[in-house]
């Protein structure tokens, strides 16, 4: 298949409006989707618009390289809040991560627990539509509640509703410092419970994972040093009744963030979105090698290939993701979940209006 | 202001439409006495009002979709109504319309402290969920200053901001997820505790939507942990311009202050008429506060004095305990109200990008001038959210027409340097006819359509958001 690389949002909607069948939209197509459509490549829509420090504001094109923008910001002693995930590991794929992508896929790190994820950070977006049209939504601006926010709709949309050209972040300050503690020999239900009192108290703990196969939980602070200290006394404090908290300086958040744990382990992988008071039991059912990142919020699952982790967990399995799976295991279960049939039918009517030919990334999200 | 007239055939069915409602709904008030429908005939846009047909007061999701479903097979426009203290005529009603107030859906559903959320009907006032879960040593963040009255289905349709958002964010990253019913009476379930979308993130389209997608019902919303202290510093300044450069200097040093808060001259002479707060009289103040424990908060206010003292400001007052904090907030707290006893105003919403505060509030008085009107600033600076002001004697013909179209070139200013119309308060009807300044048709076209898959028959809350003319032929199909 030819790969159209627009160069601007006029070859953009050019190649949309001239397409004959389904597109695989990409950035650096690390997430390994591909549904049989023409390539589209937006690593030539590139580069960094506006970086304003003192207001906390990032504009890029959806093609900009992660490691373009994390470097731009690092500069001014900055950082995207939300710890975009990079799952090359984990999914055997190559590839350079885009900005793009991260925000379309709401790739979204353990920082979550504490400052939201990707979406909570889009201020606007400009994107082309599966008729062509250039649309934008929101501004750069870090309060903004002028018409319906397409934007946030956008993101985690997998490209299904439009195909991003740029996007307009808030961004945070880099902290001073960072520390994990770590407990040990927990079980789920422990870990879960441990790490629910460590996020009701104001901590500001950034980071609440957990190991089940090792049985250890991680929790992480930022800031200023002298805070991050008094706060990490406090913590080990609140932390007691489940054994002597450790300090763990080798803790490898980036590791954690995009389950490198399972990489190159066989078997498929899961992703649940759970309440984390429901976390262990629906866990203990579900068996396999387990992650917990988000303070039990999301659980990551190594399971025997094929499967099938929905009709094995009944309603729990209705928040269940396939995330790395053989193309027929995929293709029998679906990445995601189907959605209760008024959602379904309500996403049903977006894609229709914003994509009435079917032609960006169709049977991703939803059957085609 | 332009409404659209209302449909006679739905006016002349009156008598009809509301037996229909009441009869489907067994002791559900439906009020259509003239003299009642009265207390609905505006929100806190004052100078926009009209009755509706009637006003239905459901207790239930089911009695909400009950109301709908009749509504939607008599083709009747439906306005929700949370307490009405939209600022933007978000629930301004027009004579064909059924009012659908929440009034009356004020329970709790569930709250859970393990996985920090409460789930409440969308009723209920702000301050009340925040108060409910105080024991918790937990809070709902967004706190828009009407907290006390209005209520969180108002909060969900605006995506309303408040004090603390610099640090915390506004209603769409505090909501997980909402029970809503469509205008055919469907009933949704949108979001998740887990707070993560699988699908597509339709909660973040209904949040900000200002009531035209669905009736939400019930809401959950995420609770974060109270901090232990907050403590406020002022920093005076002799030049607008400066406290906005200072203001862009202390996020760059990699503070994030849970509120920046300024005052200039005309709004600081105001404040000490009316509650004399002791603050020192010059060209503009910043409100900085630090929260955490005592160190924490020390230590943070050390490094925002740090900061500030590189631009000379007249004066740095630090609140040493709580008395003196108060005295610090009493002043801004109090702002509104101490522009009230000087006349009448009108507030305006618009934000702007941090770093052109100065030039923007420059310009601003510049445009006062030449309309021979007085405008205060006071607003929320670490966002860029503004507050002007503008003063004007609404016993004269023209006085408010002349402050709007002050306001609109304001407006049009914000947009300009990169900003947006609207920060807080929503578009409603106040600043629909602006939305082309913003947007272009295509921009529209596309929130449009999202309109068009929750609501083909375009029957709720109509004639808002969008210019009149550019959602006519969707309106009158
Ligand atoms: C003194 C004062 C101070 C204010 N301060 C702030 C502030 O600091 N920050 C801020 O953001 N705003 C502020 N506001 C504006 C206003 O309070 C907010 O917009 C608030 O969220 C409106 O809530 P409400 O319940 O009064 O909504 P209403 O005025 O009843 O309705 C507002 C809009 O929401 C829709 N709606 C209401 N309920 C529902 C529902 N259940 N489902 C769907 N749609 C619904 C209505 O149709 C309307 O379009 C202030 C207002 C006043 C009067």
């Amino acid at each position: 298949m030819t790969t159209p690389e627009p160069r601007d949002e006029a070859d953009l909607s050019e190649a949309i409006r001239s397409a004959r069948g389904p597109l695989c939209i990409g950035g650096g197509f690390t997430r390994g989707f591909a549904n049989g459509g023409a390539r589209l490549s937006l690593a030539r829509l590139s580069g960094i618009a506006l970086h304003e420090p003192g207001a906390l504001t990032l504009v890029a094109r959806a093609g900009t390289p992660m490691a373009e923008v994390e470097r731009t910001l690092a500069e001014a002693g900055q950082r995207l809040p939300f710890e975009p995930l990079d799952l090359r590991a984990l999914l055997g794929t190559s590839g350079e991560p885009t900005l793009g992508g991260a925000i379309a896929t709401g790739a979204s790190g353990p920082r979550r627990v504490l400052v939201g994820g990707a979406r909570d950070f889009v201020l606007g977006a400009r994107f082309v539509d599966g008729t062509g049209m250039v649309v934008r939504s929101g501004g750069r601006v870090m309060k903004n509640v002028t018409g319906l926010d397409l934007a946030r709709l956008l993101a985690g949309s997998h490209g299904t509703l439009g195909v991003l050209t740029e996007i307009a972040l808030k961004v945070l300050p880099a902290p001073e410092t960072a520390r994990t503690l770590r407990l040990s020999g927990l079980d789920t239900a422990a870990a879960c419970a441990a790490l629910a009192a460590a996020l009701s108290a104001p901590l500001e703990v950034s980071g609440a994972a957990f190991d089940a196969e090792g049985g250890i939980a991680r929790l992480r602070l930022e800031g200023f040093a002298a805070s991050v200290e008094e706060r990490a006394a406090r913590l080990a404090e609140r932390l007691r009744p489940w054994g002597a908290a450790e300090e763990d300086p080798d803790t490898d958040w980036a590791a954690i963030r995009d389950v490198r744990d399972f990489a190159g382990r066989p078997g498929d992988v899961w992703r649940l979105s759970l309440r984390p008071s429901e976390a262990p039991a629906i866990l203990a059912r579900a068996g396999g090698a387990q992650r917990l990142d988000w303070g039990g919020a999301r659980a990551w699952l190594l399971l025997p290939e094929g499967t099938d982790l929905r009709g094995w967990l009944g309603a729990a399995g209705a928040r269940a993701v396939l995330v790395r799976a053989a193309p027929d295991t995929l293709h029998a279960l679906g990445r995601f979940p189907p959605e209760a049939p008024a959602v379904a039918h309500l996403s049903a009517a977006l894609r229709e209006r914003f994509d009435p030919r079917g032609l960006l990334n169709p049977g991703l999200m939803a059957a085609a | 202001m332009q409404m659209p007239p209302p449909d006679p055939a739905i006016l002349g069915r009156r008598a009809e439409i509301v037996a229909r409602l009441r009869a489907a709904l067994p002791g559900v008030p439906v009020i259509d006495d003239p003299a009642e429908t009265r207390a609905y005939e505006c929100d806190a846009l004052t100078a926009y009002a009209c009755p509706p047909l009637c006003v239905v007061l459901p207790g239930s999701t089911a009695e909400v979709a009950a109301a709908l479903r009749i509504c939607h097979g008599e083709c009747v426009p439906v306005v929700p109504r949370g307490a009405g203290t939209s600022l933007a005529g978000g629930s301004l009603p027009t004579a064909d319309s059924v009012v659908i107030g929440l009034a009356r859906m004020t329970r709790t559903l569930e709250i859970s402290a393990e996985d920090r959320f409460i789930r409440v009907e969308a009723g209920r006032t702000n301050l009340s969920v925040t108060q409910e879960v105080e024991p918790l040593g937990l809070f709902y963040a967004p706190d828009p200053s009407s907290q006390l009255a209005c209520a969180i289905g108002g909060n969900i349709a605006m995506n309303s901001g408040g004090a603390h958002c610099l640090k915390y964010g506004v209603t769409t990253n505090n909501l997980l997820g909402v029970t809503m019913v469509l205008m055919d009476g469907t009933v949704v379930e949108i979001g998740h505790p887990s707070g993560e979308a699988l699908g597509l993130d339709l909660l973040a389209a209904v949040c900000g939507a200002e009531g035209q997608l669905g009736i939400v019902t019930e809401a959950t919303l995420r609770l974060v942990p109270r901090p232990e202290g907050a403590r406020p510093v002022l920093i005076a300044f002799d030049r607008s311009e400066t406290a906005g450069d200072c203001v862009s200097a202390i996020i760059r040093a990699g503070l994030v202050p849970v509120a920046i808060e300024f005052m200039d001259r005309p709004c600081i002479e105001a404040c000490e008429a009316f509650a004399r707060a002791d603050y020192p009289l010059c060209e503009a103040l910043l409100i900085v506060e630090a929260e955490g424990s005592e160190a924490e908060i020390a230590d943070q206010l050390a490094r925002i004095r740090a900061v500030a003292e590189t631009f000379q400001p007249l004066e740095i007052r630090e609140a040493r305990d709580a008395a003196e904090a108060a005295r610090i907030w009493l002043g801004r707290k109090s702002a509104f109200g101490a522009m009230g006893q000087i006349g009448d105003y009108i507030c305006l919403d618009g934000t702007i990008p941090v770093s052109e505060l100065g030039p923007v509030l420059a310009r601003i008085a510049e445009l006062a001038e030449g309309y021979g009107l007085r405008v205060a600033n006071v607003f929320h600076a670490g966002d860029g959210n503004m507050h002007p002001l503008i003063l004007f004697d609404a016993n004269s013909a023209d006085g408010l027409s002349r402050a709007e179209a002050l306001g609109a070139d304001i407006l049009r200013l914000c947009v300009e340097r990169g900003g947006c119309l609207t920060g807080e308060h929503g578009v409603g009807v106040e600043k629909r006819d602006l939305m082309d300044a913003q947007f272009t048709r295509d921009d529209l076209e596309a929130q449009m359509r999202v309109k068009d898959a929750f609501d083909p028959r375009w029957l709720l809350n109509p004639a808002k958001v969008f210019p009149l003319e550019v959602s006519a032929g969707r309106r009158a199909a």
